[in-house]
């Protein structure tokens, strides 16, 4: 492969600036949704004393799950010498460390007190999976910064390597720790269990991959750069086995639980009579999310059909925030077990299982988050050359055919 | 004379005997009379029986329980020598009664609402046995764990145990991110939804900051009882009982010596400090 020619976007369209523009309302729109949370409190959101985490931490744990995932292109390149990713380690990167920021500006600004930001930077208790989180996420930015920086920048070229080992290494502990925040919650036997931490690293690897799929086809296709077969070849089937490993990880969790006296009424009401959320794991996570990508994906007359793979892509990001909304949400719904071998009830909710009605304010909120990340990656893609000239088959790999 | 004087002596010797058995036996009636009444008392209805039943209560009334208070002085700093608990016999709490409650609304600035959003630091809950239908209510409340998953997985450490084991949130360094509730086995705690209007004092709140029950940490501190425990003791069920578990001699302790308590989610290893009675399915 000869030496890859990398190029900024022209950014000088009415198009290029309308993208810009269409996200810069979606951040104001979150940015006011914020404020309106803040000022009244959560009282406007539908988040409750019982729904404790509500939309914004669907779609905030969705992208920082997803940003994680985002590097695996660079670290196939990097750390695994895939010469065929090599040309789209830089795009990569860039996604991870936006989906990240939109991520994290999602969770900070849902916090009751947002304004204390700087006390959750210099307080920790390391006992806390979710202050480990905080230092994990900060730590990102740096590995994947540096690992951007030996990438772009040829006099530290020769630390690329060792970049990007340390933050593959790194985004794996990450994802960990995001799964953690869930897996540590001894109390609830919707949660309480150690897969859920590789589960989430594998749903990183295949929600990450499906936005970098969509990014990469969007932005050849409105910058008319040639983006060959071979590449979206290897994505697609490489997608695939992340899919099929989510939903491995899926049967696992589930199969446990149902093994598990214990955790039957949990699991009961997650797959069968949890109303809302046993649809949107059937239908949203398992048929949406799982079972029609394979299908699709590994269907040989679809094997070069851009399109399909922009709809494969879409629907496993659709599942994933599916599988997200019933892991956080769902979870939560079903009540806790305090009195095994009773009915209980009291004027605090017990015993049955709690509603929740996402407002207007939080899903703003939560799209101003994946508009932040858009946002950056769009103004970075001018900013500086992240972008290979070409990623046709002969670029990519003479050997192609 | 001498025998006279032995006459006399036995005479007087036998009244003196004489005037004690109609001593007693007036001291023994006065004694009995009541319990002879409580008899009556419960076969007829009339007013007059209804200040015997009366009478009968301040006999059956129990001695207090309640005994156990903090008594350092408030400028020396809280050690571990104490651990306040709370015991809670449920077949002393009666069902619809919301005394511990109210109380607790009142003593904290609680405006006693009860939708999914409002805060609730101690609720009355009924239990109903899946198996054998016995039904049981009890109060539930922040279990001041000794091990506790809200302090736990706190990422700033707003939530801590204080050395003598009330579980409390500092309020000045509470993010309100909400993972103690999350973590909570017990439910036990609420976030602040809205902004707060006439608050207490002593119980300062803060909107979006996270609150529980605080075992009434002032008037602990200041010797008193938690306001639950002296609600429930005014309305005579004498359900709860406050003490220091670490004192082997108070109330609470040769109470839990003697016929033990349950802690709730004990499969977790939690050592709650407030454990329960009567909990039997």
């Amino acid at each position: 492969m000869s030496k890859i020619e990398y190029t900024s976007v022209q950014g000088k369209s009415p198009a290029y600036f309308g993208l810009l523009g269409t996200l810069g309302l979606f951040i104001l729109a979150g940015l006011l949704a914020a404020y309106y949370m803040e000022h009244h409190g959560h009282h406007v959101t539908g988040m409750t004393n019982q729904i404790v985490w509500g939309l914004p931490h669907v779609f905030a744990i969705f992208l920082i799950v997803s940003a994680s995932g985002a590097l695996n292109v660079a670290s196939i390149a990097s750390v695994f010498s895939k010469k065929i990713y090599e040309p789209m380690a830089r795009l990569s990167a860039l996604l991870a460390v936006s989906l990240l920021a939109g991520g994290l500006v999602v969770l900070l600004l849902d916090l009751g007190r947002p304004d204390r930001l700087i006390i959750a930077m210099t307080h920790y208790n390391f006992k806390s999976i979710f202050a480990w989180n905080i230092i994990l996420y900060s730590g990102f930015f740096v590995f994947v910064g540096a690992y951007l920086w030996t990438m772009m920048d040829h006099t530290v070229y020769g630390y690329k390597k060792y970049a990007g080992f340390f933050a593959f290494i790194w985004r794996l502990i990450l994802t960990t720790g995001t799964g953690a925040i869930f897996g540590f919650l001894v109390a609830r036997s919707t949660y309480d269990a150690a897969i859920l931490a590789p589960m989430f690293v594998i749903m990183s690897f295949a929600y990450g991959l499906a936005i970098f799929i969509l990014l990469l086809m969007a932005t050849y296709k409105w910058t008319n750069m040639e983006l060959g077969d071979a590449v979206l070849r290897r994505l697609r089937s490489l997608l695939g086995v992340f899919v099929a490993a989510v939903m491995y990880f899926t049967i696992v969790f589930h199969l446990t639980n149902i093994y598990e006296t214990q955790h039957h009424g949990a699991e009961k009401f997650i797959l069968l009579e949890g109303g809302i959320y046993t649809t949107v794991f059937w239908i949203g996570e398992i048929i949406i999310g799982g079972i029609l990508p394979l299908l699709m994906i590994f269907a040989p007359g679809l094997k070069d059909n851009r399109n399909s793979l922009g709809l494969i892509s879409a629907m496993v990001i659709l599942g994933g925030l599916s599988k997200v909304y019933v892991t956080v949400i769902g979870g939560q719904a079903y009540p806790l077990e305090i009195f095994p071998g009773y009915e209980v009830s009291s004027s605090f909710y017990d015993g049955m299982t709690y509603s929740y009605s996402p407002s207007l304010p939080e899903f703003l909120l939560g799209l101003g988050g994946v508009a932040v990340a858009l946002f950056l990656v769009v103004f970075a893609l001018k900013a500086l050359k992240f972008l290979p000239m070409s990623l046709s088959d002969k670029a990519v790999d003479p050997h192609a055919k | 004379m001498k025998k006279s004087e032995n006459t006399t002596d036995t005479t007087a010797t036998n009244a003196s005997r004489r005037d004690f058995l109609a001593k007693a036996a007036v001291v023994g009636t006065v004694t009995i009379a009541p319990g002879v009444l409580l008899h009556q008392a419960a076969r007829a209805a009339t007013a007059e029986v209804e200040v015997e039943v009366v009478e009968v209560i301040e006999l059956d009334a129990e001695p207090d329980k309640n005994t156990s208070r903090s008594t350092r002085p408030l400028d020396q700093e809280v050690s571990d020598k104490n651990r306040w608990g709370m015991l809670i016999d449920t077949n002393k709490c009666a069902r619809g009664c919301t005394s511990c409650v109210d109380a607790c609304n009142e003593a904290n600035g609680l405006e006693g609402k009860t939708g999914p959003q409002d805060t609730q630091y101690i609720r009355k809950v009924t239990l109903k046995s899946k198996s054998t239908g016995h039904e049981t209510s009890l109060p539930l409340m922040c279990q001041h764990c000794e091990s506790a998953p809200c302090v736990d997985v706190c990422p700033t450490g707003a939530s801590f145990i204080r050395a003598d084991g009330i579980a409390l949130v500092d309020r000045h360094i509470c993010i309100g991110c909400r993972y103690c509730m999350m973590a909570c086995p017990y439910k036990a705690r609420s976030f602040v939804h809205e902004d707060i209007k006439n608050q207490k004092l002593s119980a300062p709140r803060g909107k979006g900051t996270v609150e529980a029950c605080n075992l009434c940490v002032t008037r602990v501190d200041h010797g008193g009882l938690p306001a639950c425990v002296e609600a429930c003791t005014a309305e005579n069920h004498n359900a709860m009982i406050f003490g220091d578990l670490k004192d082997p001699n108070s109330p609470i302790s040769i109470e839990l010596r003697k016929y033990g308590g349950k802690q709730l989610r004990s499969d977790l290893a939690l050592n709650t400090g407030v454990r329960y009675q009567g909990l039997n399915e």
